[in-house]
């Protein structure tokens, strides 16, 4: 299954159990305070996840490395390579 | 023809416009493969630069013989250089990875010790594991990198921290059964690469590599490139 099938049947099987606990008619549903806080959940849930997903982002930002010896090494790495290709007769 | 080795190691560059990049890039794969003692070739796929990449591959041919520097010149259209190139490949293993000196060299013996460890059938390089990392990025473009791979997971799941890393080493065959699945072009051919591996049970493994910008040359992330990524990436959602 591709990942947007998955994605589609998670959605509807949470849909659908939200959908019967929150929306049932009158006599099946569940007391009352549990049914104020199912009404809203998808929306909540949307929201945490949004929170979640700048908190995520920005801490990996905060820690993206940033490779300073490396570019050096680079650099000595090309001096030394243009010295010994100009040697083995290399035309730059 | 010298048999190959059991380990050999064949590079796939593919250039275009690459004049200054080249000489050096092969310099260093070269001095890291033998000073780690691995069997190797480079091939270089040239896509008919106009800036004389060619002559220059034709010098280091001849100051590293014909059985170390393999050129080959297409017209291709892109994404199609690793397909061309993996023929003349003779190595067990396949390096993939760019020849614009964005790519540490040095860590390619790291790559074939963690091929070995493991016993992988990848080894992919990260940049946001471990030590790996960047060098000469600004806070945009870190963010949208960051911003791009969060989104990456959370859509693919793809068991990789990197996927717009192209800097790999793969087993031959492993390489070659991709190719045929494989259906995009570009950089999302990378990865749809990683994802049809992870659904065909290959192993993974990951270092950390540091990718430093571009030495020469422009490098390119305009709203372009970010269009195309968020195409190729919602195609490989409802695709793979």
């Amino acid at each position: 299954m591709t990942k947007l099938g998955q994605w589609l049947c998670g959605l509807a099987l949470l849909g659908s159990a939200w959908a019967a606990l929150a929306l049932a008619p009158l006599g099946l549903q569940p007391p009352g305070p549990l049914r104020q806080a199912l009404l809203p959940l998808p929306v909540y849930l949307l929201v945490a996840f949004g929170c979640y997903s700048l908190a995520t982002v920005g801490y990996r930002l905060a820690t993206f490395n940033d490779c300073e010896e490396a570019a050096a090494e680079l650099q000595e790495h090309i001096r030394a390579a243009r010295a010994d290709l100009r040697r083995r007769g290399l035309r730059l | 023809m010298a048999a190959p080795g059991p380990g050999r190691v064949s590079v796939l560059l593919p250039t275009y416009n690459e004049r200054d990049n080249l000489p050096l890039v092969v310099w260093l794969l070269a001095r890291t493969f033998s000073d780690s003692g691995i069997d190797f070739e480079i091939i270089i796929i040239d896509d008919g630069s106009p800036d004389g990449t060619q002559e220059v591959a034709q010098q280091l041919e001849k100051i590293y013989g014909s059985d170390k520097i393999v050129r080959q010149l297409f017209l291709l259209p892109s994404g199609t250089a690793y397909i061309h190139g993996m023929k003349y490949a003779t190595g067990s293993f396949i390096v993939i990875m760019d020849a614009d000196l964005s790519h540490h060299v040095r860590l390619h013996f790291m790559y074939c010790g963690k091929q070995k460890e493991g016993n992988f059938d990848i080894v992919s390089g990260t940049r946001y594991k471990g030590n790996g990392g960047v060098y000469g990025w600004d806070l945009k473009r870190k963010l949208i990198s960051r911003g791009a791979n969060f989104l990456t997971q959370v859509l693919l799941r793809p068991g990789a921290s990197d996927l717009t890393g192209s800097f790999r080493l793969y087993r031959k065959e492993v390489l070659q059964k991709l190719m045929e699945k494989c259906v995009s072009k570009g950089y999302v051919f990378q990865m749809e690469m990683i994802v049809r591996a992870r659904q065909l049970g290959f192993t993974i493994g990951e270092v950390p590599i540091s990718f430093v910008d571009r030495v020469y040359g422009e490098s390119k992330l305009g709203g372009n490139e970010i269009v195309s990524f968020l195409k190729g990436l919602l195609t490989l959602f409802a695709t793979t």
